[in-house]
This record gives C-alpha cells, structure tokens and sequence, in this order.
C-alpha cells in the first residue's frame, strides 16, 4: 500500500536523544584521540587480543543464543505457578555486577565449589572453571537470561489470532510462525550478546587463567592505566567500534523480516502442546545454572548484611537514586529514538554496545574536567552515561514495539487527529507498556550495578552500591562486601521487579 | 461535490490515473480486481498518499495539501479501526476530540451514538471482548459522531460473514448517506455495490471511470465491467 | 604533550563558582580508593590533620595507584589537586616525567630497610609482597621451590594491578636472568590472574587456591581484627620484593604552605601511628609506642628486594612481555 511519510510524532526528541548518544560515545573517543600524541600501531599482543576477543565473543554469543531457544520456547508455551517470578529471576545474572556474579560462578564450578567437591565425593576427576571454557561459561551464564528475554518475547509477540489460523488451517506452527519469528529475533539477540562479550573485561580476566585471555578492552584499560598511552587507546576502541560495525552489518543482513502484524492482544492459546517433558527439562535446566551460583551468592552474603556498616545502607539509596535517574532518562531516550525510526537510529542504538566503558568514562572526563570538578558531577555522568549504555537493550525491547503501533495505528490516529504528544500519550505509551516497563527495569538494575564509571569520577561524598562493596574487599572485608553484595542483588531485583510488574499490569485488555 | 482533477498517483511502478466527480449525499462504490488501485485512491483522498500530479477538491476549495486530520474526511480501514487498550466509549469518542477527556455533554453524546448503532451499555468494554460484527459498528459510531461531510469505506466490513456485512451497509445506508453524508466506498463485490451504492465507478488497467448510477452500469455493463464480472 | 579544550565563558562561570565560598583553605589529596573508606586510614588522618592546620583536608578517592597517575595525568597542571597520596616506586618515574610534582623538601629519619633519597616523592609506608597461604598448610620456601611444586596460586594481572606488577618485578629482581624460566615453571601452579588485589584475595579465602599474593602484612589484619592466626606469608629465601607507597606535593598547588605542611605531617606520629592497622602496612616511621601487637608475629626477610624507579620504568616492558609469552604457551 502507497503511504507517505506521515509525521506523527516530534523529531527533536530523538535527534537531541541520537545526538546525546554520539557525544557519548563517538565524541568521548575523539576526546580521548584528540589529546593523544601519534599513535605507533598494533603490536603481536594486540592482535592475539583481537583475535581472542572476537573468538569467545562469537562462541559466547552462539551458545548463549542456541541454548536459550528451547528455554524461551518452553516458557512461552507452559503456563505453571510462579511462572512470571521465574522468569524475572532468570533474568538476575545479567543484571549482577560482574564481580559478584563470578563468586557464584566459583562457588558452584570452582576448584572448592559444590560441583567439583561432589565430583571428587564420587570419585571423579575435578573438572577446572579456568581456561577458555571458563570465559565461556561465565558469559553463557551472563548472557543466557538475556538471549532468553529477547527470544521469549518474540514468541509471545505472535498474536493469538496466528496460532488459531495456524491451527485451523492445521499447518506446522513451527515453519509457518516460530522459524519467521526466530529469523526476526535470533540475529539481533546474537548481535547484542556477541558485543558484549566483544566488550567484555574482568570475566575473560578472572577466569581466563591470565594473558591468554586478554580482550581488547583489557589492553584499552593498560593503555589507559598503566602506559597512560591515550593514542593506542583510542586506536583500539576504533577497533573496537569496527568489529561492531561488522558484526551489526552481518547481522541486519541475516535478519528477517518481522511481519507478524497487530492482533487484538488476546491470551496465547496454544493447540500444539504435546510432550511437556522436553519443555520442563529446558526450564528446570536452565533455572540450575543460572540460580544456584546466584543461591551461593546469597548464603555466602546473608551473615554478612549483619555486620556490614551503616554507610553501606546510604550508598545503597544513592544508587538507587542514580537508578531511576539513569533509567528515567534511558526510557525517555528511547521513545524519543525509537519514535524517530530509520537505520541511522539502528546505528546509533548500537553503539553504545561497541564503546569502551574506559574510554567513555574518560573522554567524559576529559569533556566535562574544562569546566567542572568531575567528583562534582560524578553522579550526573554516571547517570548520562549509564543512561546511554543500556540505551541498546532499552531500545532493543520499545523499538519493534513504536514501529508496530505506527504500522498498525498510524491511520488511524491520523485521521482521527491524533499526533504529537497526544499520539505519544493516548497511543504509544499505553501500547508500548509492557517492553517499556521492562526496558525502564533492565536500564535501573544495569545502572544499580555499575562500578565502571563512577570509579573515574567518585570521591568521598558519591560513594554507590557497587563501589562500596569494591572498597569493603579492598579493606579485607570479604564477609561485609559479600552482604553488600546480596543487598544489591536484593535491591537490582526488586527494582526491576517493580518496572516489570507494572508494565505487565494491564494484559487483560 | 469531491473532485479529483487530473490526479496522477505513482507507486513503485504502479500507476492510476483519475479524472473524476463523486456526487454529493450519495453512495459511490469503487470496484474493481484486487490490485487495481481502489485502496490507492482512497488513500490519495484521505490524504496518505500525496499525488504525483493533479489536485483533489471538496467544496470548491483545494485539499490537496492539507493533512488527513484537516481534511473534511472520516476513513475506516479495513482493519485495525480501534484502539485495542481503550474502552468502546473512548475510542467513539475520539470522533469529537482528540483526546481523551469528554465533558458530560460529549459523554452522553458518545451514550446516544453507541446507542444507535445497537452497543448501548458497551462503552466500558475493550475491543477485544466485542465481536467482529460489535466492532465494525464501534468504529462505525465513531465515524456518525465525528460528523464530516465525506465518509471513505476501505473494505472495513470485508471480514465479517454475509449477513453481519449487508447489516453494517445497511447500517451505513441509513445512518451516513441517508443523513447527507458522501460516501465512497471500495469493494470487489458487485452485491455490495448493488445493495446500497448510488452510483459506481469502476478502478481498472490504470484508469478510474466516470461514476455511473449503479441500476443501469450493472444492466447495461460498459467492456471494463463487463470483464471483471465475468460476463 | 597538553592540549587543554577552553571554552572561556563557561569555564569562568565554574571558576567563579568555586572560588566564592572560600574561607578556610582546603587542601586537596587525590589517593586510592581503600585510603578512603571508613575502614582505611583516610577519616582518621583527616581528623588529625585538621586538629592542627585550621583547613579542610579533602581526600579524594579514585580507584587504585595506577588511576592515581593516569587522573593527575589527564588533568594536567590545571588539577585542582595539591598532594597525591598512594604511588610507588613502580610508578614514580613516570610521574617524575611528567614534570607536575614539585620537590618535597622534608627530611625524616625513615624506617624503611632500604635507603631513601628522593627529592619528590616521601614514602608514608611500605611492605613486602608475599605469598599468603593457611598456616596449617604445605608452603612453599622460594619462587623456584614454588614454580616446582603442586601448590596452586591466585595472581594478580601486572597490567591491571600494582601487587601484579609487584610480583613482575620480584621475580625479575630475584632472577634477573631466568625471569621467563621462572614463570614458565610458574605456569600450572597458577590457578588464574585477576584483574585486581580484591578478587584474588576472594577467591583464596573461598579455598580456591593454596596461597595469594599479597603483603606480609596480611596475617596481621586477619590477627588483630578477626582474631584469627590461621593466615601467614611464606617466606621466601630470595628474599621479597618491596613496595614503597609514596606521596608527591603537585607544582601546581595553590595551596603551597598547607601542602607542605600536610607532607610534613606525612611523617609525623599523627599519620604515622594510624597507618598499620587500617592500611596494613609498615609505617615509614615507627610510632613512638612500636608497632601494634601482632606485628612481631611478621614474616620479617632477609633480604629486601627494590628496584630504583628507573630501572623499574626501564625494564617494565621487557618483563611484561617475558611474563605473556611464558602463560601465553
């Protein structure tokens, strides 16, 4: 059908969003370029990094991806008590801090954790966390509830009304609904997780048994750390951004088509149920390894929320408060992006995903230092920018979702005057609830749980969650930091929690 | 009178043209094989698509600019006519105002249309929970409340079973055409044309015919229509 | 090579901002970041300091040493900063090369069993890197006895964290000709390298390896503040290598008199007493009333291993690569 382009919605919002976000990240790396003197090129090292990095982040990104599809498809089709917790649940890993997450991985895979003491109870052989596998595992452990998430949600975008055509007219859901569905969703999903691996730091460090394991964002932090070379740090992330370049062009290339069209929001009922055992297998399967290191994590840290001090609890509020700033400012980042549309928005949506948390903190840094004392504004920039690295997941999740209403309403919000801020509040907002609460969830819990930022910029008076724990195991005490640990857990899960719940609150239309 | 004067629309490589007046308070039916440009016409009237050549006019004046809301037009489409998250009362009620907030007096408006159309006490139901034939008379009361001149039909009663379509034209007989209202309307199907239509204009080969009252085209069919119907 | 971004107007509103409100001088210490904690020396030293100097004594924290430089590097000599607190030796060189800290000119009786000569930078304490295992536990007697044996160690990334690079440096001092022999011996008995001092000292507290490198000074914390003896260093016949934690009054400060005064007090018994119960570490100069209870329980070597700033700087490339190439295999 010939349509022109009707301008529902203000562009400003989303070019000032798309702008915020190029500062970021485009302009925080040539504000690092710019104060770097020649740069002297790659060395050996440099490429076995590259080399490395592209490797565990493409096995991570595959796994991760192959093994969430039975899970997210047995979730969409079972419908079982405490179903919705679960969910929210499998989601944890990714919100943890990196830190955290890896001292339940080692309480469960590690050389004294359950798995191996059992092995040896039995007699086996111990099997080692540490090594290529390892990275590999801690990022399938990361990213899984992700790769989940996205997949899931595609399966339960289908409407009703194709599942009842699907069955009336007898034909495989599978090859007529769910393989279109996979083609839309699985190339963006691998997309994101591979580059977050691609970014990836202190995992393929901490359990990558040392130098074989080198990514390049550990080489951008050497640079940055210990050389103080700002021009091979620069040039790697340049790198950095190109494999994600590539990566993304690979990607949209492969994706489908997504035309599954608006339905009228009915409940899924499925006719094609049969043998529930595999699907509760691919549930049970992956509630394991994903909740029992997050269940270390909380035994390890209960004894230690008792003793830890009273600061710990106001760092905790802080970060809060960043939270919903980030989150708030995520949100409304994305709506304006996404309401925008286009490829460029596909770009800008990415690449905050290709940039080096180093090298955006300190290009922030190097912007902001001209004219402010950067701890003044510590927790505006941790805010901006943690705002601007959820931004992809955000936007991965309300994206499709404003393109559907605007495919499937525009018209009629056209001909019936509805535009500008009333098609935003009357139209979108409403229709967009569900991903929207989900993004705002997600953009909180990330923000609650970064450390790299405020690292850079905190002195005293800025102390977060996160940093607070760092500084308890930087002061030999481990029990306090792991309390510390199990209340930002605790407080990352209840946020989300509460973002997603409301989003959800309205199914029964 | 709507006038579409030397209108040429251009679509990838399609392309339609139309010279053409549609009577005023009357009924006129485009009808044509799928494919043939009766949605892109409609949609070049309404305002969706912006002509590569020609003008369109109601009244006298040109509206060939103007955006689908300034437009003197009502246009139901053939799906997706209603707001799945807002009540049966809302989105009637976006046919006075955009915007959600009604005075007491547009609210026991909104009671009256509902009424009328046969939904009386269904204004607090969401859309899903209406039936199909429910639905079209939900968008339908919309469309008598938002009170424009010209009222453009794109097949939106093409999903409901024979009798539930020829009630809703009917419906659509008494209550927009009968009432003074100018209606134009797609459809495929020669009974719809025949049932309520005054006058029919016929969309093939690139090409919209003058409209012709429908008693005598269908007696007297000219080559075009003689084609399409089989005849 | 500086190349500062103006932007006048705004830049003049910051400064006019923060200059208003000043009444009592402040002083302001960029250090690490475990300086600053409620557990870490800083809220005691500031109470100190401030008893005696009428100002305000801000200490800014900013993850570890190696920040510390890359920060006052990035600022450059418009750094609000007027003391840096937390370098060694392994860093001094390139902060001497930067040419934005000014001589210290204290003189002290130091209690450093090295002797001390440098015009910019002033220790405030010290310690020795050391291998802590379970004192119920097989050790090991020396790097070379290590890298032979079973024993499994956590390690810290010389490029990421300062006792990582610590270690770099002991194994290059104590074999300067069989570095890369060492480490390639050194290899399986490395169950894997963190990224910093925390996550290393975790996951052996968790049992996930004999020993950590960490200081000497260790056991003590868990001694006198847990009241637990089952943590000690290994001694080792080559001797340790030192780490020298120093502070550098900035050129830049306008705050020169203050500044001078708290690098003073740097090695005064107000500063000095605080140190080795919440950094855990030796104080450059022992207090008056010796070292807390507990110290003389200390792995004390035989032999103390320091490299001079320069040859520290010099070598750092050459022994990081021996380092990749030997756990790269």
């Amino acid at each position: 059908m010939a349509q022109r382009a009707i301008t529902i919605s203000p562009r400003w919002p989303g070019v000032l969003a798309g702008a915020l976000v190029l500062v970021l990240t485009l302009g925080t790396l040539a504000a690092v370029a710019l104060r770097a003197e020649l740069t002297t090129g790659l060395g050996t090292a440099d490429w076995a990094a590259i080399r490395f990095t592209v490797v565990q982040a493409f096995l991570s990104a595959l796994i991760s991806v192959v093994l969430a599809i039975p899970v997210a498809r047995a979730l969409a089709r079972r419908r079982f008590w405490g179903r919705q917790a679960l969910i929210t649940l499998l989601g944890a890993p990714f919100l943890l801090p990196v830190i955290v997450a890896v001292v339940g991985l080692i309480a469960v895979f590690g050389r004294n954790g359950i798995l191996n003491s059992t092995l040896i109870w039995a007699g086996i052989e111990p099997i080692s966390i540490y090594g290529f596998h390892g990275v590999i595992l801690a990022h399938v452990f990361f990213n899984l509830p992700l790769a989940v998430r996205f997949i899931l949600q595609g399966w339960l975008a289908i409407p009703a009304e194709r599942f009842r055509l699907a069955a009336s007219l007898n034909a495989s859901i599978g090859r007529v609904l769910e393989i279109p569905m996979l083609r839309a969703v699985v190339p963006s999903t691998f997309l994101v997780i591979f580059l977050i691996c691609l970014t990836s730091f202190a995992v393929a460090l901490t359990l990558g048994r040392g130098p074989k394991s080198t990514t390049v964002e550990l080489a951008i932090y050497q640079a940055l750390r210990f050389d103080f070379d700002l021009g091979r740090a620069a040039l790697l992330a340049c790198i950095q951004f190109g494999l994600c370049a590539v990566a993304a062009v690979i990607a949209w290339r492969v994706t489908g088509v997504d035309a599954m069209g608006a339905g009228f929001d009915r409940t899924v009922t499925r006719w094609d149920m049969r043998r529930p055992f595999w699907d509760y297998l691919a549930i049970v399967l992956a509630a394991l390894f994903l909740l029992i290191p997050l269940a270390m994590v909380v035994l390890r840290g209960l004894p230690g929320l008792l003793i830890m001090p009273s600061s710990v609890w106001l760092a905790a509020v802080r970060s809060v408060l960043v939270a919903i700033g980030s989150a708030t400012l995520c949100c409304t980042m994305a709506i304006a992006l996404g309401l925008l549309g286009g490829r460029v928005v596909a770009v800008v949506g990415v690449l905050p995903l290709a940039a080096s948390g180093l090298v955006v903190g300190t290009g922030a840094f190097l912007i902001v230092y001209p004219f402010v004392s950067p701890s003044d504004v510590a927790l505006v920039i941790t805010m901006l920018v943690n705002a601007t690295l959820a931004l992809p997941f955000v936007l991965r999740a309300i994206g499709p979702a404003i393109v559907a209403v605007h495919d499937d309403f525009g018209r009629l919000g056209v001909s019936v005057g509805l535009t500008r801020w009333r098609w935003l509040r009357i139209v979108v907002l409403p229709r967009i609830r569900r991903p929207l609460g989900f993004g705002a969830g997600l953009s909180a819990a990330l923000s609650m749980g970064d450390l790299g930022v405020i690292a850079l910029f905190a002195g005293k008076a800025e102390e977060t969650l996160p940093l607070a724990m760092h500084r308890l195991m930087g002061a030999y005490r481990m029990d306090a930091a792991a309390g510390a640990a199990v209340l930002l857990l605790g407080v990352s899960l209840l946020i989300f929690w509460i973002c997603d719940h409301w989003g959800r609150g309205d199914v029964d239309l | 009178m709507l006038i579409c004067e030397d209108l040429e629309l251009r679509y990838d490589d399609f392309s339609l043209r139309a010279d053409l007046r549609f009577p005023t308070g009357a009924i006129t039916a485009l009808i044509g094989p799928s494919g043939a440009g009766k949605s892109t016409l409609l949609a070049a009237i309404a305002g969706f698509l912006a002509p590569a050549s020609g003008r369109v006019s109601w009244a006298g004046a040109d509206i060939t600019t103007l955006s689908p809301a300034d437009r003197p037009i009502s246009m139901l489409f053939q799906d997706n006519n209603l707001f799945p998250h807002l009540t049966i009362a809302q989105n009637v009620g976006l046919g006075l105002r955009a915007g959600l907030r009604l005075s007491a007096s547009q609210m026991s408006q909104v009671e009256a249309v509902l009424e009328s159309v046969g939904l009386e006490g269904m204004g607090t139901r969401k859309p899903a929970a209406l039936s199909g034939g429910q639905q079209s008379r939900a968008a339908l009361a919309r469309v008598l409340l938002a009170d424009r001149p010209l009222v453009l039909l794109d097949e939106p009663f093409a999903a409901l079973g024979p009798s539930l379509k020829a009630e809703m034209l009917d419906l659509v007989k008494q209550r927009l055409a009968d009432q003074g209202r100018t209606v134009i309307m797609v459809t495929h199907d020669p009974h719809d044309a025949k049932r309520i239509a005054d006058a029919v204009a016929v969309v093939e080969d690139g090409v919209v015919t003058d409209p012709a009252p429908t008693a005598g085209l269908f007696d007297n069919p000219p080559p075009v229509l003689a084609a399409y119907l089989g005849m | 090579m500086q190349k500062p971004i103006y932007l006048p107007v705004v830049a003049g509103l910051a400064l006019c901002a923060t200059s208003t409100l000043a009444e009592t001088p402040v002083l302001q210490v960029l250090t690490y970041d475990s300086f600053v904690s409620d557990w870490g020396p800083g809220p005691a030293i500031e109470t100190a300091f401030e008893a005696e100097c009428a100002c305000d004594l801000e200490f800014v924290g900013s993850s570890d040493g190696a920040a510390l430089l890359a920060r006052i590097q990035l600022e450059g000599p418009r750094t609000e900063f007027d003391v840096v607190l937390g370098l060694d030796t392994n860093l001094t060189a390139a902060a001497r090369e930067t040419g934005l800290f000014a001589p210290h000119g204290v003189t002290a009786d130091l209690d450093l069993p090295i002797a001390w000569d440098d015009a910019d930078f002033l220790p405030f304490d010290w310690g020795y890197f050391a291998f802590v295992g379970n004192a119920d536990a097989e050790a090991a007697v020396s790097l070379r006895n290590l890298a032979v044996s079973d024993l499994k160690i956590v390690i810290q990334d010389p490029r990421s964290s300062t006792p990582g690079l610590g270690l770099l440096m002991w194994v290059k001092e104590a074999h300067p000709d069989d570095a890369a022999a060492i480490w390639e011996a050194l290899a399986d008995n490395i169950v894997t390298v963190t990224p910093g001092w925390s996550e290393a000292y975790g996951m052996f507290l968790d049992g996930e390896a004999d020993a950590v490198l960490s200081y000497t000074t260790s056991p003590a914390y868990h001694l006198i503040a847990e009241e637990d003896a089952s943590k000690v260093a290994w001694p080792f016949e080559e001797g340790h290598y030192m780490q020298v934690e120093v502070a550098g009054k900035l050129a830049s400060t306008d705050q020169p008199e203050l500044a001078d005064q708290f690098m003073a007090f740097i090695v005064s018994e107000g500063f000095q007493s605080i140190i080795p119960t919440t950094n855990w570490m030796y104080p450059a100069i022992t207090p008056e009333a010796g070292l807390p209870d507990g110290f003389e329980t200390l792995v004390t070597p035989a032999v103390s291993l320091l490299k001079s700033p320069e040859d520290a700087a010099a070598i750092r490339a050459e022994a990081l690569e021996e380092w990749r190439n030997a756990l790269s295999q």
